[in-house]
């Protein structure tokens, strides 16, 4: 214990309390203004009342519309981990020509498509396909514009995982969906894990497509719904939005929290790189 | 890779033929389904009960669709209607109508604000009324209630687009605490700019006020041009859009840009920060309610939406004794527009039926009985407001000391925005040059960038150059 | 939550070997395995995104004579786009965020707070984390107030803590406040990435490092960063093209003032959206916006490349 390592260890400390500083005082908000009797932007001691939370429950749409999101960004998550993985696994194990150049346009293409300028066509698109006002429809566009790099990404998942353990199980007379089941899923889980979340996550901040595509408010998910909680000249409705926005952000942070510990921050100690 | 090769040049030949869609449109009958006993209708605006224009949609809910179902009962027509609420920026809904328009689906009755008129007639996306429900739609006995100028909010080239929701004025409001404080009367009424800056110069002296807010800069969009350059532009006796010309960036221009100069640099009159956050109309307001602006150009939702001590965004509980208003003067007294010593501008909402409605006729006694003077009072319901309909005014306004005003000595004064597809890229520009000389450049400067600015969207051949 | 570490296997086989369909699957099932990802791609990422590039070449709008009647006008659009000075600026303002918040910010801080935590103890390394990570999950509508909350010019967080009452830094430092705010969003990713390319440092050559007396920074760049540099390339990658394309700053400072923080992605929303609605110009921007992204993408690989001649 010299001084000097007691001085960096003080050192080491300051810095993570001045980081964690960073990143926690932003967030501090939304711990007082929903529970404030009269909420505004900026952070104070606050007068605490339970009105505005059933001023936010009483809201026609504020909780129809979190069911809503559940389902549009249930179904988006659900579509794009499982198409993502079977399409990472065949891209990683089976030999197709042009793959990567294949993979990069893709995934410079869903930055277009996310765009504004890409509205008019999908919108034409999804009245051509009668898949206007549809959850599954809306779910799908999504899945479209997350497809790209959630294989992108859960393709170095697979590519990964050890060929010994497939050729192990094909020994063992295990068929190729076997295989994939029983071999490689339990895997790359933690991959698929990552992917569910962030597909999630993507779609559950996306407002301008369900806005377009949904015609009912009451189909609307948490995004929009978050959107119109304004006057008429568009002032914010400070009563409403910190509740709920602290319930929007809840089930992100629940879902992260379930994934986080079954599969935690140990997967790469078992795998061998 | 060659299969992936192949069914993208598919995709891009499907695409081609499908850029087809981009201009399509359908020809009509105003008379198909009149007979029908089962009838669906759909209204949409962009209000949503909790949240945008919450009290609209509420109207709609339950008190256009309960009587209109009823009422058609009567008749032996079985009706539903749907309301289909959003609550979008206006760009957003603009965009969700347009598209909606353009695909042949949406909703049977669209509002929409009325700058938007011509654009979307233009666009081939509305018709005039008497095209999509027949010649019946110019006999309407509610014409005759609805003032001529107010008519002109719906029409776009001399025709009937759509039935006008009501319009509003603008006024110069003033915290007469602050005014009593720094020397000022209580009934203030300037004569010409000059004499807003005076008074602008005395407030000046109150410490932590901000004396003048005019908005200016492109975070405000349209609130700039409405609330700030236009006023001021008919002020100098120059319209936006005149003799099949737009607005140069030549004399008055440079003056209402002076003016802007002297409020926001010479005279430190405004605060120029606060013009250009994303929020800065909603913070003026805000400022206004806590006494802390002096003099404030805005239109009567400040006083009725904003500042209202019960139900606004920015409650004013002392609204009724601090709050004064005064007629916006001209330049100098006379130059206004059609030699006028005061001005305003006025705008307004519009509710259109779609084109492609299957139940032309049902959808227009649906927007006939929503523009009956029983429905109009039924929306306002205690609250008041500059409505479509003089009948509702004449009972409505009276009880209201600043709405009354507007309607009696401002509407006569005011002039409305021209309803043309270019309008808004006009609009733009006129909101940055304000910006420019917010930000410092001279005025003259900021008027030649407008000059190149609306020559290049407009075509130089369209720009007026005096 | 785990990010594994990227573009794997280049790295560990000779590139041109053929791969070992070790699981039997074959070229007819491996493509069926692809087919409905391809297809969903197909109809609504890649058909929406070529229309987008024809009506780049149009002078279709929202509205007005040019909705009902859009004529092809070639390259106008991209000609335009040259001689603006808008969207020069926001190029600029672009590459200023990626290089600021990205590629420096969520890069640094994401790699020194991988760095740090590693050997901690699992209460702290588990609460700093969960904070980086919930910067990252929460919906940008969301974070968007909280920053307005931290930047406000009246009642802001920063003003009271630094005692600087009105300063509106929203207003007078734009593009900074972006940056730091984009670094306090996105860090998660990097840091997440550079945590499990860390655990494959091999534990021994950190021992050896620390045995010669190696310092933290001698350590990190003689043994850390050549083994995990592939990471580090993918890591850049991605978060620079999300944060080329991110709309979040809309939500604080809408393009303003004065276009001062008008970034690409709020540029083609106003062009598309505000005004004139102009969609064949937007269109355009976008095409080359997907250029530019294809630049980096072509650099990116290029540098892979030269990792593995070594």
């Amino acid at each position: 214990m010299t001084p000097g390592w007691v001085l960096r260890r003080i050192g080491f400390y300051v810095l993570i309390s001045v980081l964690m500083a960073f990143f926690t005082v932003p967030m501090l908000w939304l711990a007082t203004a929903p529970f404030d009797a009269n909420p505004r932007l900026g952070l104070r001691w606050p007068d605490w009342t339970l009105d505005n939370v059933e001023a936010t429950v009483r809201h026609p749409y504020a909780l129809g519309s979190l069911g809503n999101a559940l389902v549009l960004c249930g179904v988006t998550g659900a579509l794009t981990c499982a198409l993502a993985a079977l399409a990472a696994y065949a891209l990683s194990r089976v030999r197709l020509p042009g793959r990567d150049a294949l993979l990069y346009v893709l995934l410079l293409l869903s930055s277009v498509v996310t765009g504004t300028a890409a509205m008019v066509p999908i919108f034409i698109l999804m009245t051509q396909l009668g898949l206007i006002d549809s959850q599954f429809g809306t779910a799908l566009v999504l899945t479209g514009g997350l497809l790209p790099a959630a294989i992108f990404i859960l393709k170095d998942f697979v590519d990964a995982v050890p060929r010994s353990y497939e050729e192990s199980a094909r020994v063992f007379g295990a068929s190729p969906s076997q295989v994939l089941l029983h071999v490689v899923v339990p895997v790359v889980r933690p991959g698929l894990a990552t992917i569910l979340v962030w597909a999630f996550v993507n779609a559950w901040g996306n407002f301008l497509l369900p806005y377009l595509l949904l015609r009912r408010i009451d189909s609307q998910p948490a995004a929009v719904v978050m959107k119109t909680l304004q006057d008429e000249g568009g002032s914010a409705n400070l009563t409403v939005i910190p509740v709920f926005s602290l319930l929007y952000s809840i089930p992100v942070v629940v879902l992260y929290l379930l994934v986080s510990r079954r599969y935690g921050f140990r997967f790469h100690g078992g795998i061998k790189r | 890779m060659r299969r992936t090769l192949s069914v993208s040049a598919l995709v891009a030949v499907t695409c081609l033929a499908a850029a087809g869609c981009l201009g399509q449109q359908e020809e009509s009958d105003s008379q198909r389904n009149a007979q029908a006993k089962d009838v669906s209708l759909t209204i949409t605006a962009n209000a949503v009960a909790g949240g945008k224009n919450a009290a609209g949609a509420e109207w709609v809910d339950k008190y256009v669709i309960p009587k209109f179902v009823e009422q058609q009962k009567a008749k032996g027509v079985n009706v539903t209607v749907k309301f289909e609420g959003n609550g979008a920026a206006d760009e957003q809904y603009k965009q969700k109508v347009a598209l909606d328009l353009k695909t042949g689906g949406g909703a049977d009755i669209v509002n929409l604000d009325g700058i938007w008129v011509g654009e979307f007639a233009q666009a081939g996306y509305i018709k005039p009324l008497n095209e999509v429900a027949g010649g019946d739609v110019d006999k309407w006995d509610g014409w005759q209630q609805i003032p001529e100028a107010v008519q002109e909010i719906g029409k776009f080239e001399g025709k009937r687009y759509a039935v006008p929701l009501g319009t509003d004025g603008r006024v110069l409001y003033f915290n007469k605490k602050l005014f009593a404080q720094a020397g000022l009367p209580a009934d203030w009424q300037p004569e010409s700019w000059e004499e807003v800056l005076q008074a602008g110069q005395r407030l000046k002296a109150l410490p932590g006020i901000t004396p003048i807010q005019l908005n200016a800069g492109t975070a405000m969009g349209e609130a700039t041009s409405m609330q700030g350059v236009l006023p001021l532009l008919v002020g100098t006796g120059a319209e936006v859009y005149s003799d099949g010309k737009w607005l140069g960036g030549g004399k008055e221009l440079t003056e209402v840009l002076t003016l802007y100069e002297s409020i926001y640099k010479g005279g430190a009159l405004g605060d120029p920060l606060l013009q250009q956050e994303a929020k800065g109309r909603e913070k003026s307001f805000q400022l206004f309610a806590e006494n802390k602006i002096g003099i404030l150009l805005e239109g009567d939702y400040l006083w009725r939406g904003v500042l209202e001590p019960t139900k606004g965004v920015a409650k004013m509980a002392d609204r009724n004794t601090a709050v004064g208003w005064a007629k916006i003067p001209a330049q100098t007294p006379g130059s206004g527009i059609r030699g006028q010593d005061f001005v305003s501008m006025s705008g307004g909402g519009v509710r259109v039926i779609n084109p492609n409605t299957k139940f032309p006729q049902q959808a227009w006694e649906l927007l006939q009985f929503m523009n009956s003077a029983e429905a109009i009072k039924a929306e306002l319901s205690g609250q008041a407001r500059v409505t479509q309909r003089e009948d509702v005014n004449a009972e409505v306004l009276a009880n209201d000391p600043l709405l009354s005003f507007v309607a009696e000595q401002v509407l006569p004064l005011t002039a409305y925005r021209p309803g043309l597809a270019q309008y808004p890229q006009v609009s733009t520009a006129l909101q940055q040059a304000t910006a420019d000389v917010v930000t410092g450049r001279s005025p003259s400067e900021a008027a030649q960038r407008y000059q190149e600015a609306v020559g290049a969207a407009v075509g130089a051949d369209n720009v007026s150059t005096s | 939550m785990t990010v594994t570490a990227p573009p794997a296997a280049p790295a560990q086989e000779a590139p041109a070997r053929p791969r070992i369909d070790v699981a039997g699957l074959g070229a007819v099932r491996g493509g069926l395995f692809v087919l409905p990802s391809l297809a969903i791609i197909g109809v609504f990422l890649l058909f929406p995104a070529l229309w987008t590039i024809y009506i780049g070449i149009t002078d279709y709008r929202l509205t007005g004579e040019q909705a009902r009647n859009p004529q092809v006008v070639g390259l106008e659009n991209y000609q335009r786009a040259f001689d603006d000075p808008l969207f020069g600026n926001s190029l600029w303002l672009t590459l200023l965020f990626v290089l600021g918040s990205a590629v420096i910010g969520q890069n640094v801080l994401g790699f020194g707070l991988a760095w740090m935590l590693r050997n901690t103890t699992p209460f702290i390394r588990r609460t700093v984390e969960a904070m980086v990570l919930l910067a990252w999950i929460l919906p940008s509508t969301v974070v968007a107030y909280l920053w307005i909350t931290v930047l406000d010019r009246d009642a802001g967080t920063l003003n009271a803590l630094l005692g600087t009452p009105g300063t509106a830094w929203l207003l007078q430092y734009p593009m900074a406040s972006l940056i730091v705010f984009n670094t306090w969003r996105g860090t998660a990713f990097s840091m997440l990435l550079y945590s499990s390319a860390l655990a494959a440092v091999p534990p021994s050559q950190l021992e050896t490092a620390r045995m010669v007396g190696a310092s933290g920074w001698q350590t990190v760049r003689d043994v850390v960063l050549p083994h995990i540099r592939g990471h580090i390339l993918t890591n850049t990658l991605l978060i620079s093209l999300w944060t080329a394309n991110d709309f979040t700053p809309f939500l604080l400072t809408a393009g303003g003032p004065d276009h001062q923080s008008e970034i690409i992605a709020v540029f083609i929303y106003r062009t598309a959206l505000e005004g004139a609605s102009d969609l064949g110009y937007a269109s355009a921007i976008s095409l080359l916006v997907l250029l530019a992204n294809l630049v980096i993408a072509l650099f990116y690989m290029r540098m892979l490349r030269s990792r593995q001649a070594r």
